[in-house]
């Protein structure tokens, strides 16, 4: 008995492992420091309405993000236009589509764990680095850093796996190009559609794989007892 | 060290108002906890921001609202153990010491196992803050603020997180410690044996005001105003009315007292300390001598027991006769209470009647 269907296309797998480590490093990095400025902002009215519009990509339905990006970077759009015109880049329909979808999508869940990561921080170290001459700089890599790492860790997990499961916005900046734009979830929708149920349990179970490990990765991070609290 | 301090701040309920300006090398801020006691630290730290005043350490402007000027704690150069002492608790004994120390690594290394050895750190480097005890740390945090030399070390509490039976050990282990660092300390604490012991100069804080600032003794022994009494200390508290200029009556107590000296004519409240009165052990049936001035015959209405006195709760007994019907707020505020040498008191030859001498330098008018 063949269990296994035949031929199976695994550019797919090979997309969205690309796009979601491509999506990670830009959203951790940007969720990082978007974080940090918010934690220091001192006005408390500022800080709830970037929060709020920081935190909508999370609420809203990713259609929605996928048509304000279309807006953005459509190609008789200012900035897409921009693009095309003077760096030759077309992002619409392209892969790196793919990684603005999944950045756009998964910011949120990096900026908000890394927020309440640093926000966590005992503010007494932070005066005592205060009092003991340590820049601002320094406190920031060698004090609020390695004590709120592991919640900006799970963040980071949780915000790769939400970029690995994009669809909604991916489809519509994207589409639905095989062995181009064909993410994962894509290609099960696809394939669905097609009546290719085999395929699609195929793609599936190796979504709900990568899936597992990401999301026991973060467990491990949460229960891991850092050194120091042994 | 000389700090000149003259701030105010509003905060949730609470309006801090802090002026006093004091030269010597151990200071103190004593006030009971909630006071902003440690809020004044931090705005001399730099920590927090007054929102308006002057700040000077040594001549130098640290903060003063008129001309804009606010140094970065970075820049002010004051040590500060925190109440919790604020150890970096990923770093190692050794990299908690060495983290605000700019020189290169090798001297960098060489002043931390300087200061290791002379904390009686040993053995203890690679040590985390949460595997060692509270003593030990407290010595790091110590190290960490002193290899740094700051103009001014500021210590917040630095006995309250520790055992009883620690702290006096701790307390002369910690002097001794600060030999090796010479510039000025400034104490806080709510606990004026501390105070006393540490401090030469005193600044007294109550509700968000630094109500008294001066010698530490001199405060000790007349502390001049209603709140200072209770702060350090004084259990015996009444209003008073001048009667004449050498004598006060005791409006609480109903008795009246000769002062010996000039009364001021600001004086509202009068304080004896519980350990100031003497006892008058005169033959049972018999009444001290006229010639004895501040006599009072004490009705007592409880003794309670300590480690190694008694604490003597009593009325005067004139009090009683005056006025038969009082209200139960006046029975509170005409106790008195006398602290006695449990020895003095079990060997007393006349225990029918307590007769107690108030002396006239142990009376403190306050205003």
């Amino acid at each position: 008995m063949d269990i296994l269907p035949q031929n199976i296309d695994l550019s797919p797998i090979i997309i969205s492992l690309k796009t979601a480590s491509a999506a990670i490093a830009l959203t951790f990095l940007l969720g990082l420091f978007v974080a940090r400025w918010v934690v220091r902002l001192k006005s408390e009215k500022a800080k709830m309405v970037l929060d709020g519009i920081l935190t909508l990509p999370l609420v809203l339905p990713p259609t929605v993000m996928g048509f304000l990006l279309l807006i953005v970077f459509g190609v008789n759009r200012p900035i897409g236009k921009f693009l095309l015109e003077f760096l030759g880049v077309k992002i619409v329909f392209s892969w790196s589509a793919t990684v603005i979808a999944a950045v756009a999508i998964s910011f949120p869940l990096m900026y908000r764990s890394a927020r309440s990561a640093f926000e966590q921080v005992d503010q007494n170290l932070v005066m005592a680095a205060k009092t003991l001459g340590m820049s601002e700089r320094r406190i920031f890599w060698r004090i609020v850093m390695p004590l709120a790492l592991p919640g900006v860790a799970g963040g980071g997990i949780l915000a790769f796996a939400r970029g690995l499961g994009e669809f909604g916005a991916t489809a519509m900046i994207a589409g639905n190009i095989a062995k181009e734009t064909r993410t994962l979830p894509l290609a099960i929708y696809a394939e669905v559609a097609a009546g290719n149920m085999r395929t699609a349990a195929y793609y599936v179970i190796i979504v709900m794989l990568i899936s597992f490990v990401v999301v026991a990765s973060t467990n491990y991070f949460a229960i891991k007892e850092r050194k120091y609290l042994k | 060290m000389r700090l000149l301090v003259d701030i105010k701040k509003k905060l949730k309920g609470f309006s801090l108002e802090v002026a006093f300006s004091l030269e010597g090398e151990y200071t103190g801020i004593l006030g009971p906890s909630g006071s902003g006691k440690s809020m004044t630290l931090k705005c001399i730290a730099g920590i927090e921001t007054p929102d308006e005043g002057r700040i000077v350490l040594n001549g130098k402007v640290l903060f003063d609202s008129e001309k804009k000027i606010n140094l970065k704690p970075q820049d002010r150069n004051i040590g500060y153990l925190f109440q919790n002492y604020a150890l970096f608790p990923h770093m190692t004994v050794e990299e908690n010491i060495g983290i605000g120390l700019k020189l290169p690594q090798k001297e960098k290394k060489q002043k931390v196992k300087e200061m290791i050895k002379a904390f009686h750190l040993q053995g203890l480097e690679k040590k985390y803050p949460n595997q060692i005890s509270g003593g030990q740390q407290q010595r790091v945090a110590l190290a960490r603020c002193i290899v740094y030399k700051p103009d001014v070390l500021m210590l917040d509490e630095p006995f309250s997180a520790l055992d009883a039976h620690l702290r006096d050990q701790l307390q002369i282990e910690i002097l001794e410690l600060l030999k090796l660092y010479e510039g000025g300390v400034l104490l806080v604490s709510h606990s004026r044996d501390e105070i006393y012991r540490l401090c030469k100069k005193l600044v007294i804080i109550d509700q968000g005001k630094s109500i008294l600032c001066g010698d530490t003794k001199e405060i000790f022994r007349q502390p001049k105003l209603h709140a200072a009494a209770r702060i350090i200390g004084c259990k015996n508290i009444s209003r008073c009315e001048i009667i004449s200029s050498h004598s006060v009556r005791a409006v609480d107590w109903g008795f009246i007292l000769e002062t010996g000296r000039p009364v001021p004519e600001n004086i509202k409240y009068l304080g004896i300390q519980a350990h100031d009165f003497c006892l008058l052990d005169v033959v049972p049936g018999k009444v001290p001598g006229k010639e004895q001035n501040n006599v009072i015959k004490c009705k007592i209405s409880k003794i309670v027991e300590g480690e190694l006195e008694y604490n003597v709760y009593f009325r005067n007994e004139e009090l009683e006769v005056e006025n038969g019907n009082e209200s139960e707020e006046m029975n509170m505020n005409s106790e008195l209470v006398y602290q006695v040498r449990k020895e003095l008191w079990d060997n007393r030859k006349n225990k029918e009647n307590l007769y107690l001498k108030i002396p006239e330098q142990a009376i403190l008018l306050l205003g």
